[in-house]
């Protein structure tokens, strides 16, 4: 008998065993699914952890609005695929509520305006434990990140006081109101995420593959002209990209590539001297303490 | 791919941000937009040369006073292996984020400044990888060329630290010269040190033999969850699902279920990939049995002939993390062991350890943060558990304030006090 464990099986038993403790120790989780190749990840992998039974809590996606339409017709298909519940919180409805603003300007974004309605709904659900596909390699202050990561009864994350987190013996206590911030795959890599989507043929939305789109390249970045206002000195050219990641149509930027096959991406991943985020958001790059921010005041 | 953990500790000025980021620098687990903020980064701070540890320092309050908060992870790959580095800073909270790193960790990387020798913090650090039971220990003598590579130097501060270890329980330590900045004995045999015979430290850890460091021996399986599908076509089915802590598990084995003390047969055996015959750590799986006691969550399923110890009273070595409060005998707390929470009660203090000189110190009737000692415990109801120099999994717990809700202490079993 081999006992021989490859990194990929390690890391997912270890996610199955984080998502079965919180089903335990929870009386109300949801996992987040943006429709990105992390959540369905994430999906898949807790299909697994609670294999034969039906998944134990619901899926929540946070409508901007603004998403890539590609990604809408993916999220709508979830609830037949999976034989799962699936909530919807928008923030156009938190617009119209008047809970929040509409951000103006160049740079306006529906980014942070996300967190009032994750909030909103974490807190009328009472969801206690919150599912998220973040990774450790994202981004720095996501490498600082614990398993369960605590947010008070405003949601919040305080990077200074988190609680030490030992072995595989996570600490869930809260009290009503005061919530957790769940994430599996903390140490999975992009490369990892991608070799996992392979030997699992996990079905993601078409535009992480490459693609003829119409772009014009801002800072470096080609972003979709069909999705983001440009001036007339923007020029519009036609080329064949593919998105490594998928946030709101209007902030996330396309790369070059010609890779239509999930072998083709796993040798360009392997290859790129760009991080994802650096590479594709341009809600990162306003500070470099960009996500940490957003992240104290509740974000994913 | 096999995973390797590993934890490195040590201070900014023995090179180890150098070394880290070398080691991702040259595995290619570095990219460009992150390396060109590091040197924006380093320039606004008036440096004069980029500052690695940035890479690794990615909270604001870390950047602008210069210091590490908390244990970071940072990952790499090589084709042979994928690295986990649990990067623990020498500053603040020391001791604790040292023993969070170690948890995890199959193997511990400390540095020591060939012009220094082995100091109070290289004995620390080697304390306490042993104490939390880490299995491989490299101790990197660094920047080398600043002796002229001499082997002299580095045999004496070998054989000193030799001399300290042999009050240690080292199974396996390997020494390597380096220079991290010039990159000596890093990915490559150094041209420098041909005296040196043994291996590069990216080649040491790409090889060494973590297989055996699992615990095939003892079957140690804490039920984690019950899986019921309360569907026509599963009726009456329970899975019983968890994460082999330790030994290994096949269909038709014969097992005790513990604490209630019955005995039942394995029929089925589901791991993530499908049906297995066979289940071994650290895979999460499901198991169904013969006959169906009421088994829920926080029971250990073992073997008659090969059983942990079942006791309220624990014997532990406990590492105390909070400013806020103390430990100290009659004090209660939530202890979390395997799948199980109870309360316990502090019985006694029997001596603090002192870190730097392995004193025990008799007279003492609290532990305060950052220390360690050795403490017996009474648990409201029984644990199963083993020693945690024999099982890391089945005999680590956490320690949690019932108010605040902290995790307050860290221990590690040593036996039973019943």
């Amino acid at each position: 008998m081999n006992y021989e464990v490859t990194h990929l099986d390690a890391l997912e038993s270890e996610a199955i065993y984080v998502m079965r403790e919180v089903k335990a120790e929870f009386e109300r989780p949801v996992l987040l699914c943006s429709g990105g190749k992390d959540s369905l990840v994430m999906v898949h992998i807790a299909q697994k952890a609670f294999s034969p039974c039906k998944l134990p809590f619901p899926i929540m996606h946070i409508d901007t609005g603004l998403n890539f339409p590609e990604v809408i017709d993916f999220r709508d298909k979830l609830e037949e695929k999976f034989n799962c519940r699936l909530l919807v919180a928008s923030v156009q409805e938190s617009i119209d509520k008047g809970r929040i603003k509409e951000e103006v300007g160049p740079t306006a974004s529906r980014n942070r305006l996300q967190i009032v309605t994750l909030l909103d709904a974490i807190g009328e659900n009472r969801f206690d434990a919150v599912f998220g596909g973040a990774r450790r390699d994202e981004e720095k202050s996501r490498a600082k990140e614990r398993f369960f990561s605590f947010r008070d009864e405003f949601g919040q994350w305080d990077p200074k006081a988190q609680r030490p987190e030992l072995w595989n013996l996570y600490n869930g206590k809260h009290r009503q109101g005061e919530h957790f911030r769940i994430f599996p795959i903390s140490n999975w890599t992009e490369l990892d995420v991608w070799r996992y989507v392979e030997r699992e043929n996990i079905e993601l939305p078409p535009i992480y593959y490459a693609h003829k789109r119409k772009v014009f390249e801002r800072d470096g970045m080609l972003l979709a002209a069909d999705h983001v206002q440009h001036s007339s000195e923007e020029e519009i050219f036609s080329a064949m990209v593919r998105y490594r990641t998928l946030g709101d149509a209007n902030i996330t930027g396309a790369v070059l590539s010609a890779a239509t096959s999930i072998e083709q991406i796993i040798n360009e991943v392997s290859s790129t001297r760009l991080t994802e985020r650096g590479a594709t958001r341009a809600d990162d790059r306003v500070s470099d303490a960009a996500m940490e921010d957003r992240k104290v005041e509740g974000y994913f | 791919m096999e995973l390797l953990r590993f934890a490195t500790a040590g201070s900014v000025d023995d090179g180890k941000s150098t070394l880290i980021g070398r080691l991702l620098f040259d595995s290619k687990s570095v990219f460009e937009d992150q390396i060109e903020a590091v040197e924006r980064t380093s320039e606004q701070m008036g440096a004069d040369y980029t500052n690695l540890a940035l890479l690794t320092d990615g909270l604001r309050a870390e950047r602008e006073q210069g210091i590490t908060i908390d244990v970071a992870y940072r990952y790499f790959a090589t084709p042979k292996r994928k690295f986990i580095v649990a990067d623990t800073p020498g500053h603040t909270q020391y001791t604790r984020n040292m023993v969070t790193g170690a948890s995890t960790a199959d193997l511990a990387l400390i540095l020591v400044d060939v012009r220094k020798g082995i100091t109070e913090q290289t004995k620390r650090h080697a304390f306490i990888s042993t104490l939390l039971g880490i299995p491989h220990l490299v101790l990197c003598i660094n920047k080398m060329d600043l002796v002229g590579y001499e082997k002299e130097a580095f045999d004496s501060i070998r054989s000193e630290f030799a001399d300290f270890a042999a009050k240690l329980q080292i199974h396996d330590l390997v020494v390597i010269p380096i220079s991290a900045l010039h990159g000596d004995n890093v990915v490559d045999r150094s041209l420098n040190m041909q005296w040196y015979g043994g291996a590069s430290l990216l080649h040491h850890l790409e090889e060494v033999h973590i297989g055996s460091d699992r615990n095939l021996i003892d079957p140690r399986f804490p039920i984690q969850y019950v899986l019921r599908p309360q569907r026509d076509d599963y009726h009456d089915y329970r899975g019983y699902a968890g994460t082999v802590a330790s030994g290994s598990f096949r269909i038709g084995d014969e097992v005790l279920i513990l604490p209630s003390g019955f005995s039942s047969t394995i029929v089925e055996i589901n791991g993530p990939q499908g049906p297995l015959q066979e289940a071994y750590p650290p895979l999460s799986v499901a198991m169904r049995f013969s006959e169906e006691y009421d088994i829920s969550r926080g029971d250990m399923i073992c073997r008659s002939g090969n059983q942990p110890k079942v006791a309220q009273g624990v014997d532990a070595m406990i590492c105390w993390f909070t400013p806020d409060s103390f430990l100290e005998s009659k004090r209660k707390l939530v202890i979390k062991h395997s799948t199980n929470s109870t309360r316990c009660l502090v019985e006694e203090l029997i001596y603090r350890l002192d870190i730097n000189t392995l004193h025990r110190e008799e007279l003492v009737d609290r532990l305060t943060m950052n220390e360690i000692g050795r403490v017996k415990l009474r648990t409201m109801k029984p644990l199963m558990f083993d020693a945690y120099k024999e099982n890391r999994s089945t005999g680590a717990f956490i320690l949690i304030d019932e108010n605040t809700h902290d995790t307050v202490g860290a221990g590690m079993i040593l036996g039973s006090t019943d």
